[in-house]
């Protein structure tokens, strides 16, 4: 009874289906918090690798002669979705990810860093050459690091 | 997702006051905003500076204009070192928002300061 159960249910499929949803959210979820694992999203590549060969093998499974067209669908659906999250990661990492401008007339290696004048957390005034100059850990500091960033949220 | 790269610079924080490396966040936020999210909430300690207007994120050429996310214009990720003459040492302007600097990128740079 067992294995007839386990038959009927054409677990692939279904490991496929669930491995490519959580290749794809595991991404945004988890593995962006660590370059190693954001600039090329290779776990989440491999998790992707097993899941379509998963969805491959229940396709195969769900095609054979004595299968039923309702199962065949589902199970060309589930293919569908498991390729379209993976082409949705790939999309969001290199094709998003590169929608930034591009800054060609920004300052370089070598030159001088324009000056500024910038409010500080108490909105106070603050020059580029007080951030460079004035004492940090009681001495003059070795360099200042300028991080650009897109704010809070 | 978005504060991954900060985190990483804060988690070095003891490093960059070691080698006498004043890290400076610059960003369109308000400086009340700054307070409230990044000093109180999330416990950064850089020296943080407010250009709502985009005045010095335009003279560096980094305004990236109606963001998708926000749907406002704000800066593109970008790193600048500079020595005490205010020298550009060092940049990382990238060209994917996955890919943004490392702490140790900037720290071995410092190096040769």
């Amino acid at each position: 009874m067992q294995s007839q159960f386990v038959q009927k249910l054409n677990w692939p499929i279904w490991t496929g289906v669930l491995l490519s949803l959580v290749a794809g959210l595991s991404y945004p979820l988890v593995f962006v918090r660590w370059p190693i694992t954001r600039e090329v999203p290779w776990v989440n590549l491999i998790l992707f690798a097993i899941a379509l060969v998963l969805l491959f093998f229940g396709l195969r499974r769900a095609f054979k002669p004595d299968k039923r067209i309702i199962s065949r669908i589902f199970s060309s659906l589930a293919a569908v979705f498991g390729v379209a999250l993976l082409a949705g990661l790939l999309f969001v990492v290199y094709v998003m990810g590169s929608w930034l401008p591009a800054s060609s007339a920004a300052p370089r290696v070598g030159q001088k860093a324009p000056d500024f004048t910038l409010n500080d957390l108490n909105d106070k005034p603050v020059t580029l050459s007080q951030l460079l100059t004035e004492p940090f850990n009681n001495q003059p500091p070795k360099g200042v690091l300028l991080i650009f960033y897109r704010g809070y949220w | 997702m978005c504060q991954s790269e900060l985190r990483s610079f804060q988690d070095k924080m003891n490093k960059f006051e070691e080698a006498g490396i004043r890290v400076v966040g610059i960003s369109v936020d308000k400086p009340e905003k700054t307070r409230e999210f990044m000093v109180q909430k999330a416990g950064y300690t850089f020296t943080f500076l407010s250009d709502p207007q985009l005045d010095t994120i335009g003279r560096y050429d980094l305004v990236h204009t109606k963001e998708l996310a926000s749907g406002k214009d704000i800066s593109r990720p970008a790193e600048f070192l500079l020595d005490p003459s205010g020298t550009i040492r060092w940049q990382m302007i990238t060209d994917n928002f996955f890919k943004t600097a490392r702490p140790e990128q900037v720290l071995e740079a410092a190096k040769k300061l």
